[in-house]
């Protein structure tokens, strides 16, 4: 049983690591406001498809290494991701059943969520930006989507027994 | 509402799904409010960025092994050019230092004559960057050193133009350091040419600071250098800070608009150096009052 769930997990907790190194990769000046939510993109993937496999509990430790990684307020991230992992969990049925293109519709207001949440702690604790810097990667989050889907459909994964 | 119809099927774990929510977010505000008013968490912190540290290294790794690659197969001629240049700057820059010599030695008497303590010459070291800050809204830089290298936070980051920042969260392998830059950064700074003390606060922009204290009449010029005033604390006093390169003075208002440009060049680092100064106790106490 232990073998079959590392068997599941490993692929998985891959693509999350894929994830976080995109997140903090350098890139260019002018690119930094663009730089799409590739871990929020991987656990909504995720916990959509595995809600039982992938909960809010990992979904908060990620956000906790990438407050670290960020070097944001401890919790800032954990919340955000806890946040929308939490609504993709709770609509998982629905939000399956939507087409892609529908689903990237809906990666806008999930992402505007945890952007508005991380603006919303920024600007408690001091750190003022134009809200306008944090649509950016809304929008390329939600024009990756696609290509997300594509990628993390060929990662192989074992369903649940009691899956459907 | 769609998970509620099959709720006959959910696990258990589904099934506390917003229970364990409200738990987990109460934790993150604690967190928060635990991380913004005290440090006690320095030390977590410190644990996750070693934890991270893998993270960071495959990130750079790429880069890493590009210099490697360039290295190895520069052709013979290439690094023979680069030698012989090299060779002529290293000797105008011992011409350079022997005058240097002679001036610090002139100093050194000088301050024996007026029973000034002396001046001992700062410790530094060379850190690599290995990665920048990928929040737009905060200008900082991971570099390679940590505690274990004696890295302490508040410590002072110069690179061979001026001042880039300071260490803002130390780690065992790592260090983050917020650039002069950062909008959440001053330096107490002085005018070289006149002694004029002041404030460089940083803007957001990674080519200009802000100088917002200074009083219309004040004695400044487009092109006077700043330099660190050491009174701070935290930056040991003397080095090239930015150029002023604007100023704006309005009757109306009591303080003129005068914007610098910082002399490193903070969107183009690769290394910078580490200094400890002489004297960091009495820093410390400066800082403390």
């Amino acid at each position: 049983m232990s073998n079959d769930r590392a068997s599941r997990r490993v692929p998985i907790l891959i693509t999350i690591v894929v994830a976080l190194m995109l997140a903090i990769a350098p890139l260019p000046d002018w690119a930094t406001s663009f730089r799409p939510n590739w871990v929020a993109l991987a656990l909504i993937y995720w916990s959509m498809n595995l809600p039982r496999t992938y909960s809010i509990g990992h979904a908060w430790l990620i956000g906790i290494v990438l407050d670290v990684a960020h070097g944001t307020l401890l919790g800032q991230h954990a919340l955000a991701l806890t946040f929308i992992v939490y609504l993709t969990i709770k609509f998982h049925l629905r939000l399956r059943l939507y087409p892609v293109s529908q689903m990237a519709l809906t990666i806008i207001p999930l992402l505007g969520l945890y952007e508005f949440l991380l603006f919303w702690i920024n600007g408690v604790t001091g750190i003022h930006a134009p809200l306008t810097t944090y649509w950016g990667p809304v929008l390329t989050s939600a024009l990756l989507w696609p290509l997300v889907t594509l990628i993390l459909r060929t990662v192989p994964y074992r369903t649940h027994a009691s899956y459907l | 509402m769609a998970a509620g119809s099959d709720s006959r099927h959910q696990s258990p774990r589904l099934a506390t799904l917003g229970v364990r929510f409200l738990l987990l977010c109460g934790l993150s505000i604690t967190l928060l409010i635990v991380d913004q008013r005290e440090n006690h968490l320095t030390t977590l912190r410190r644990a996750l960025s070693a934890a991270v540290y893998p993270l960071r290294a495959a990130v750079d790794a790429p880069v890493t092994f590009w210099h490697w690659i360039n290295d190895t197969t520069t052709s013979r001629n290439v690094l023979l050019l680069e030698n012989s240049r090299l060779r002529t700057e290293r000797l105008l820059t011992q011409a350079r230092l022997q005058r240097y010599a002679a001036l610090e030695a002139e100093n050194a008497r000088l301050r024996a004559l007026l029973e000034a303590t002396g001046r001992v010459r700062d410790r530094v070291r060379v850190a690599e960057i290995m990665s920048v800050s990928p929040n737009p809204f905060r200008h900082s830089i991971v570099i390679d050193k940590g505690t274990r290298d004696d890295v302490y936070d508040g410590q002072a980051i110069v690179n061979a133009n001026g001042v880039v920042g300071q260490i803002m969260n130390t780690g065992l392998l790592s260090a983050q350091g917020l650039l002069i830059s950062d909008p959440d950064h001053a330096l107490p700074v002085v005018v070289n040419r006149t002694g004029l003390r002041t404030i460089a606060v940083g803007t957001g922009e990674f080519d200009r600071l802000d100088l917002p204290f200074l009083p219309n009449n004040a004695d400044i010029q487009e092109g006077d250098l700043l330099v660190t005033s050491g009174l701070g604390g935290g930056f040991p006093a003397g080095y090239p800070v930015a150029v002023i390169n604007k100023i704006k003075r309005i009757p109306a208002r009591s303080f003129a608009e005068v914007s610098a440009e910082p002399v490193a060049a903070l969107n183009q680092l690769r290394e910078v150096m580490l200094i400890w100064s002489a004297e960091p106790t009495t820093d410390s106490k400066v800082s403390n009052e």
